[in-house]
C-alpha cells in the first residue's frame, strides 16, 4: 500500500503567533515553527496502516526552505522517504493554490490512501482534504477518529457533535484525522538519526507542471484585507455566593449553552 | 518586566548542540514529562518505581545502551548520550541511574569484553528493556578500593565456582543478569551471571534516604557455579570494570547538571511568585546573587560536559578528563540543590517541589561512580605524578 502523509510546518500553537502588519500573512521568521500538531497523528496513523498492511509512507510537505526541519522531524518517526514542494513563488498561496500544487504532487506520487490533519492550527480552515479530493476526484474520509483498512476498503469513524458517522471508501481515497485518533509515538534516536539519510525529493512549481500565475500572491483568490488582535480578556463576572451561588452557576452556564 | 531566559537559555550554549542532539533531547524531556515529572515524588516517598515499565518504555526509545553501536542499540554519539542523561536527571537522579547502569556498566561490560554469544544473548534485549541488568564491584568491606575484593572466582574442571558478595548495587533486587567481578589466580576477571543461577540470593536495601526512586540490592554468591561461556573473555585486569566506571561517569557528568538545572529553575519561578516584605522574594538582592551565581556554574558545567562530550566523540577522552568532570559537575550540582532549598523556605522540604529530592539524590551521586575524594586523588595524582591511593 502507498500512503501519502500532508505535514504542514506552523507557527507553534503554544507560543504567541502574530499576522505580518505588511501583507497579513502569518509571521513564520519569528515564530518557532513545529509540525501542525495534527499532522503528527497523521504520520501515526500512516505508520500504523504500514504496520498492519506493508507499503511506503511518503511525508508531502509544501513550504518553504525552512520547512526542511519539520520534513526530517516527520521522518524521524519513521516514514520511509518526503517530497518537498519549494517554491519562492508559492509565497502568498492560498488554500485553494495550495490544493492546486498539492494535488499536482499527489498525481505523481500514486497514493492509494492519503492522510492528513483535519485542519492546520495556523488556517484553521478544514478545506484542504476536500479541495484535494475534488481535483484528485477521489473519495474524502474527513474528520476521522479511527480508520480500518479491509483489502481496498476504508472505514472512518468521522466524528461529529453529537456522536460519530461510519463511513466508507474504496482506495484510493484522503482521509484526514483529528487528534483522537491515536497516540503519536516519540520519534526513537534510531529513527532520528536515520531520518538525515532518508531521501527527499525537492520539486518546483515547474517541475509540477504548475504556473507561477496560478499561486503565490497572483494566483490567490482569497486575500486577508486586515486583522486585528484579540482583546485582552477582560475581568469576567464575579459570583458571590450567599447560599444561591450554586444556581448562579448554573444560571450562567445554561445562558451560555454550556449545559 | 524584562523579557526573561532560563538558566540555559543565558548563554545560548543550546547553539553549541547538532540539530541531531537537540531533538534527542527534547524526545527525552518530552518523555520525563510525560511518564516521570508527575509521579517521582510518589515514588520517591514509597521508595519503590515502576522500573520495569519506565526500561521498557526507555527501550522503545532507545535510550539503554544508545552510544552502543550495533546489537539494536541506536549508536548514537557521547554528546546525545550526554544530553539524554542530562534531560533524565532533570526529572530525577533514580532514573538516570537506571539508565546508566544498563547501558554504560552492564550492557558496556557485556558489548566491549563479552564474546559473541554473550552479546547475542544479552544486549538486544537490555536494549529493549527487556532484560535488566546491573553491575557487581562494590562490596560491603570494598568501596573505593576495589582492588582489595574479596569475591573469589575458583576453577573447577571447566566451571567456575564464585563466592563472595556484592553491595549497593543499582537494579539488583528486579535484574534478570548481574555482570559481577571477582578475583581469580589470574587477577580480576568478570562474569554474566543470570540472577536465577542456583547460590545467587539478593537482598533489597531498605531505609535509603536518597536515590528512593531506584532499587539497590545486595548480591550473595554462595559457591555458584557457571559455566566457562559465563565469563568475559576480554576482561583481564581491574582496568576492565575501571573502563566502565569512565563510561557511567561521564554520564554522571551531564546528568547531574541537569538536575541542578532542575532546582534552579525551580527556584527562579518560586522566588518571582513568592511575595515577601510586600514583593517577590526575587527582588531582592541576596536572592539575586544566588541566581546569578547558580545560573554561572550551569553555563560552566555545561561548557565542561560538552567538551567532555566532544572529546569523547573524537576517542580522545581520558578517564583524568571524566574524573574533572565527574567532581565539578556533581559538586556544584549538590551545592545548587542546597542553595535553591533555601530559597524555597519550608517549602524546599516539601516533596511537592523537587528540590530537596535531587539534593538528597545528589549525595549518591556524590559517592558513587568514585567518591568527590577519590576524583580528587586521581586528578592530584595526573598533576604530581604521585598516587596518594596505591
Ligand atoms: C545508591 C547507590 C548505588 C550504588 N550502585 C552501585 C552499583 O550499581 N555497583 C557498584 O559496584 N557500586 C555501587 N555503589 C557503590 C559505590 O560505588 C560506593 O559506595 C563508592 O565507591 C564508595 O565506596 P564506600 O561506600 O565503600 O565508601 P568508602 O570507600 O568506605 O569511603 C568512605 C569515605 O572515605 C573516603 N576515602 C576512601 N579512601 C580514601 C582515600 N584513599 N583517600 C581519601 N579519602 C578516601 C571516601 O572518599 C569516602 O568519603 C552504589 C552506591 C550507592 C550509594
Amino acid at each position: 500500500m502507498k500512503i501519502v502523509v500532508l505535514v504542514k510546518q506552523v507557527p507553534d500553537s503554544g507560543a504567541e503567533r502574530n499576522l505580518r502588519a505588511e501583507d497579513n500573512t502569518v509571521d513564520r521568521a519569528s515564530a518557532n515553527n513545529v509540525i501542525n500538531e495534527m499532522d503528527e497523528y497523521a504520520i501515526e496513523e500512516a505508520l500504523r496502516l504500514q504496520e498492519a498492511h506493508g507499503g511506503e509512507v511518503t511525508v508531502l510537505t509544501m513550504g518553504p526552505q525552512r520547512a526542511t526541519e519539520s520534513i526530517r522531524k516527520a521522518l524521524s518517526m519513521g516514514p520511509d522517504g518526503a517530497v518537498h514542494v519549494v517554491d519562492d513563488a508559492l509565497s502568498g498561496t492560498d488554500a485553494l493554490g495550495t490544493s492546486k500544487v498539492l494535488a499536482k504532487a499527489l498525481e505523481r506520487l500514486n497514493a492509494d490512501v492519503i492522510i492528513c490533519g483535519a485542519e492546520s492550527t495556523d488556517a484553521r480552515g478544514q478545506v484542504l482534504p476536500h479541495m484535494l479530493a475534488e481535483r484528485l476526484g477521489v473519495a474524502a474520509l474527513t474528520g476521522a477518529r479511527k480508520l480500518t483498512v479491509d483489502g481496498s476498503q476504508l472505514t472512518i469513524e468521522r466524528q461529529t457533535e453529537e456522536g460519530y458517522e461510519v463511513v466508507t471508501a474504496a482506495t484510493p481515497a484522503i482521509v484526514s484525522v483529528w487528534d483522537t485518533i491515536n497516540e503519536p509515538r516519540y520519534p526513537s534516536f534510531k529513527g532520528i538519526m536515520a531520518a538525515k539519510k532518508k531521501p527527499v525529493e525537492t520539486l518546483s512549481i515547474a517541475d509540477l507542471g504548475v504556473d507561477a500565475g496560478e499561486v503565490g500572491w497572483a494566483g490567490a483568490q482569497t486575500t486577508v484585507k486586515e486583522h486585528t488582535k484579540r482583546p485582552p480578556r477582560s475581568a469576567g463576572q464575579k459570583v458571590t455566593d450567599s447560599g444561591e451561588g450554586g444556581v448562579a452557576l448554573v444560571d450562567y452556564l445554561s445562558s451560555e449553552k454550556f449545559v | 518586566m524584562n523579557s526573561t531566559v532560563s538558566p540555559s537559555g543565558l548563554l545560548q550554549l543550546d547553539a553549541l548542540l547538532s540539530d541531531e542532539e537537540r531533538q534527542i533531547q527534547d524526545v527525552v524531556r518530552k518523555l520525563m514529562d510525560a511518564t516521570v515529572r508527575s509521579e517521582v515524588h510518589h515514588w520517591y516517598e514509597q521508595g519503590r518505581a515502576p522500573i520495569r515499565e519506565l526500561a521498557n518504555e526507555f527501550g522503545r526509545l532507545g535510550l539503554l545502551g544508545m552510544h552502543l553501536h550495533g546489537y539494536g542499540c541506536a549508536g548514537a554519539s557521547a554528546v546525545a548520550y550526554g544530553v539524554a542523561c542530562m534531560e533524565l536527571e532533570a526529572a530525577d537522579s533514580g532514573v538516570r541511574s537506571l539508565v546508566s547502569v544498563q547501558g554504560s556498566l552492564a550492557m558496556y561490560a557485556i558489548w566491549r569484553f563479552g564474546s559473541e554469544e554473550q552479546k547475542q544473548r544479552w544486549l538486544p534485549g537490555m536494549a529493549r528493556g527487556e532484560f535488566i541488568g546491573c553491575f557487581g564491584l562494590t562490596e560491603p568491606d570494598h568501596g573505593s578500593d576495589p582492588a582489595s575484593m574479596s569475591t573469589r572466582a575458583r576453577k573447577d574442571g571447566s566451571d567456575w565456582i564464585l563466592h563472595g558478595s556484592k553491595m549497593w548495587i543499582t537494579n539488583a533486587p528486579l535484574a534478570d543478569v548481574a555482570v559481577i567481578w571477582a578475583r581469580a589466580d589470574e587477577g580480576v576477571r568478570g562474569f554474566v551471571v543470570p540472577l536465577d543461577t542456583p547460590g545467587v540470593t539478593v537482598r533489597e536495601i531498605k531505609q535509603k534516604m536518597s536515590l528512593r526512586a531506584s532499587s539497590t540490592g545486595e548480591i550473595v554468591l554462595d559457591d555458584v557455579r557457571l559455566p566457562q561461556e559465563a565469563q568475559l573473555p576480554e576482561a583481564t585486569g581491574l582496568k576492565a570494570p575501571l573502563s566502565c566506571l569512565t563510561e557511567a561517569r561521564y554520564g554522571i557528568v551531564w546528568g547531574s547538571l541537569g538536575a541542578g538545572r532542575d532546582c534552579l529553575e525551580t527556584a527562579i519561578r518560586y522566588a518571582q511568585e513568592r511575595i515577601q516584605f510586600g514583593k517577590p522574594i526575587a527582588s531582592f538582592q541576596l536572592t539575586q546573587a544566588k541566581i546569578a551565581d547558580m545560573a554561572l556554574e550551569v553555563q560552566k558545567g555545561f561548557l565542561l560536559a560538552l567538551h567532555l562530550g566532544r572529546m569523547a566523540d573524537q576517542g580522545k577522552l581520558t578517564p583524568e578528563m571524566v574524573s574533572v568532570g565527574k567532581l565539578n559537575n556533581v559538586r556544584e550540582a549538590i551545592k545548587i540543590a542546597r542553595e535553591c532549598r533555601t530559597i524555597l523556605g519550608a517549602n524546599g522540604i516539601s516533596g511537592e517541589y523537587p528540590v530537596m529530592r535531587h539534593a538528597n539524590n545528589l549525595e549518591s551521586v556524590l559517592t558513587y561512580e568514585g567518591t568527590s575524594e577519590i576524583h580528587q586523588l586521581v586528578i592530584a595524582a595526573k598533576l604530581t605524578g604521585i598516587q596518594a591511593f596505591s
